[in-house]
């Protein structure tokens, strides 16, 4: 699946299901965000407005004006939307460098956190039905990249930490 | 001798001075300096205490013939059963009137005995300080933290109870104050054998951040503003919020010309930019501000007049 | 006094999603907020609309857990309304107690509330028996949280003087000067502790590389200074790198963070009800493994077997931690 869709899929899943996650984002959610997983060629922007959340990916150099940038490996990033990992703790250790407008990111770290979201299920529930056709090999192949990552790409029950 | 618009309180010196200048100080201020109330009393670290023992007494006797009101401080943060037990003293007495730095006061009060609040107690709203107010307060040196909107309301609610509200108008001002002691900290020493290195800075020891610039001052257990309040120009606004006395803190340079200053400022003979300049050739290495009242944070350095 | 087998765990919640996850990891009472300047974690964010917060003490109520409602920032002067429709509110959901540090507040809640269960807010700095007393005394408070500058001795000295319940900080953020009295803060950003619930705040934090070197400032002030690619912590101002006289370093606190988890016998021998741990402004990964961890510890010293300590190292600041002032030699 082309990495835009999964993105599109993505802004429009949490919209629908994480209505919450704007309200607790309040002025921060009119910010642009650079979510830079480090370890990958391209890099996203995330808009997330209440009244339609866009995540594009881009190519490093192309990214545009942002407000503020996460920056860090794959792993981190997920496992601290999953939250199967600690944001200040990833960052005391820099494993996760912030970079701009400290205040929004936090604000989004929170209203992540809050969220319980499951990536996997975020990009698969517009689908409605068929997305348990889909989403159980897409999960087979995420747990599959979780191993070689070392992170869970789906949230799992009760993931705690090292 | 209440400078017109103001009574001039003198606060208690926080730092460690040896006992002749502390002895000197003090008789100067008593013959020279146009205020009319003076605390005075260890407020920053029970350790010293025994050091001004013997000045203390001599010094509150010369203020009192001097025509100056004497009221006592006492400690801002009271832990050791040795505090405990001077807070109580101080109560023991009746003539003079006590500033209650520390809640911890309130339960030694005796019943009814009047008394003043001062800038470490958390009076930041009307029904806090009706309630001080009602148990005997009559007079709050207000947190230094304040913004101007919030020292007027409680100016006037301090008038509708016929209780004063007064300023920290001049010094560093306390920002903090804790069980470590960080001159024994910086020392490589420990507070119990800290060998009273805070002697070494009349002014407070400064903080500079790792570029160079100045932002803090340590005294011991207690951390100050780097910057000195210097609010001579603001006495117009001050006045017309209600404001009753304003509180100048012991510093070196020259204190009796800053208490000039000021009350020549009160009483109106001089203009304001006059009064921040002659308060300014009294100390002329003091950065000033009036941040906190007037500007987006404590720090923000003094608007040009 | 307590017998060491009843300390009670009092664990933080800055989302609804953390405050389940409090309750299923163990925890007997969950602190909490609500979204606005009552209460003294008022990050961008966090914290509990007034659905939320009703949401949550079901929940809570249903798992057999107790809800403490901090409203621990100093009402602003004109608008007094705001904290007291907090605890009007909060008395209203049924929490199980609210966490207060103004004295006007504390008057009125007293007042308004006879019976809602009142606690004196770490904020307040209660530092003695005599300033507990004066709570006890004059608005019938049940517990006060101990300020993070006493000793354990001097715990146990105030419990034998008191006869209100005390609760002591166990693990998380220290503040190194005495908590509800500092205006650090504000002084280098505008925003306030005591006023805004927010200290060296988010929105005034800039990280910046200068000559291979990052430097995190607050307000303007530069707090660290670390190589490229090296730990830098959240630039707390009194956590910061400073210079004063001949002395380089951390002049208040090194970026150190509290456990005391190998003290909780001591704490419980003298005479501590319940055991707080920081941090509502964590996340829901922080929240599950210290709080799993804490009521793992607490089990054993009821069951009389070892307290384990240290294995929560990774989710502290700087990863190192301090026993603070629970040790004479801190200070």
């Amino acid at each position: 699946m082309p990495l835009n869709l999964v993105a599109r899929r993505l802004a429009s899943s949490l919209a629908g299901r994480h209505p919450a996650l704007f309200e607790r984002l309040g002025e921060q959610a009119s910010k642009t965000f650079v979510i830079d997983p480090t370890d990958l060629p391209f890099v996203f922007l995330l808009e997330p407005r209440p009244e339609g959340p866009r995540l594009v990916a881009a190519r490093r150099e192309a990214a545009g004006a942002w407000d503020a940038r996460v920056a860090g490996p794959l792993a981190a990033l997920i496992g601290l939307v999953h939250g199967a990992y600690d944001g200040d703790a990833l960052f005391f250790s820099h494993d996760l460098v912030i970079e701009g407008d400290t205040e929004a990111v936090l604000a989004l770290r929170n209203a992540i956190d809050n969220e319980e979201i499951d990536l996997v299920d975020e990009v698969f529930a517009p689908l409605g039905p068929l997305a348990a056709l889909v989403a159980a090999p897409a999960r087979r192949l995420a747990a599959l990249l979780g191993g070689l990552t070392g992170v869970a790409l789906t949230r799992g029950a009760g993931g705690s930490l090292a | 001798m209440t400078q017109g618009r103001f009574g001039l309180t003198v606060g208690p010196l926080l730092f460690n001075w040896p006992a002749d200048r502390f002895a000197d100080f003090y008789a100067r201020l008593a013959d020279e300096a146009p205020v009319d109330r003076v605390v005075i009393g260890e407020s920053v670290c029970s350790k010293r205490e025994p050091f001004r023992e013997e000045c203390l007494g001599p010094a509150i006797e010369r203020l009192e013939r001097a025509g100056k009101r004497v009221v006592l401080a006492s400690l801002t943060l009271v832990t050791l059963e040795r505090e405990r037990r001077a807070a109580r003293e101080l109560f023991a007495q009746t003539q003079r009137e006590v500033e209650i730095d520390d809640l911890t006061l309130m339960n030694l009060l005796p019943q009814g005995a009047p008394f003043a609040v001062g800038p470490m107690i958390n009076v930041y709203n009307e029904p806090t300080l009706g309630y001080l107010a009602r148990k005997g307060a009559r007079r709050f040196c207000l947190p230094p933290e304040l913004p101007f909107a919030s020292v007027a309301i409680l100016a006037r609610a301090a008038a509708g109870f016929g209780v004063g509200v007064e300023l920290w108008a001049y010094g560093r001002m306390p920002l903090a104050i804790s069980g470590r002691c960080y001159h024994a900290r910086v020392h490589g020493l420990s507070k119990d054998s800290c060998q009273f290195v805070c002697d070494r800075d009349a002014d407070g020891l400064a903080v500079r951040t790792a570029d160079g610039t100045d932002f803090l001052a340590i005294n011991g257990v207690q951390t100050l503003s780097h910057k000195y309040a210097n609010l001579a120009g603001d006495l117009d606004r001050l006045a017309g919020a209600g404001v009753t006395s304003l509180r100048l803190s012991p510093h070196s340079g020259d204190f009796i010309a800053v208490t000039r200053a000021f009350a020549r400022a009160a009483a109106g003979e001089i203009a304001p930019r006059e009064a921040v300049e002659q308060v300014r050739a009294a100390v002329p290495d003091a950065a000033f501000t009036n941040g906190f009242l007037f500007g987006d944070r404590g720090a923000a350095p003094l608007p040009a007049a | 006094m307590t017998s060491p087998g009843s300390l009670e765990l009092v664990c933080p919640a800055g989302t609804p999603a953390a405050f389940r996850t409090a309750v299923e990891a163990g925890a007997h009472a969950v602190y909490c907020g609500f979204n606005d300047e009552t209460n003294a974690r008022n990050f961008p964010g966090l914290n509990f609309s007034r659905a939320e917060m009703a949401d949550s003490i079901g929940f809570a109520h249903r798992h057999g857990a107790k809800v403490l409602i901090a409203v621990n920032t100093f009402p602003r002067a004109g608008a007094f309304e705001l904290w007291t429709r907090a605890v009007d509110d909060a008395a209203g959901m049924q929490a199980d107690a609210v966490i207060l540090a103004d004295l006007g507040l504390l008057d009125y809640a007293a007042t308004t509330h006879p019976a809602l269960r009142l606690h004196v807010s770490v904020q307040a700095a209660a530092a003695n028996a005599d300033a507990i007393a004066f709570y006890a005394r004059n608005f019938g408070v049940r517990r006060v949280v101990l300020p993070r500058v006493l000793s354990v001795q001097e715990i146990a000295a105030i419990n034998r003087d008191i006869d209100i319940e005390t609760e002591v900080f166990i693990f998380g953020g220290l503040c190194v000067m005495a908590e509800g009295r500092c205006s650090l803060s504000s002084y280098a950003t505008g925003k306030s502790p005591n006023m805004n619930g927010a200290c060296s705040p988010a929105s005034h934090v800039e990280y910046r590389e200068e000559g291979g070197d990052l430097v995190s400032r607050i307000g303007g002030f530069a707090i660290h200074r670390v190589k490229a690619g090296q730990a830098a912590p959240y630039p707390t101002l009194c956590k910061g790198s400073f210079e004063a006289g001949d002395y380089r370093g951390h002049v208040f606190e090194d970026p150190v963070s509290l456990d005391a988890a190998s003290l909780i016998p001591q704490l419980a021998a003298a005479g501590v009800t319940a055991l707080k741990i920081e941090g509502r402004q964590r996340s829901r990964a922080y929240t599950q493994s210290v709080v799993r961890s804490f009521r793992r510890a607490l089990d054993a010293l009821a069951a009389g077997r070892p307290v384990p300590a240290g294995e929560l190292r990774a989710l502290t600041e700087g990863q190192r931690t301090t026993s603070g002032a629970y040790n004479k030699t801190w200070r």
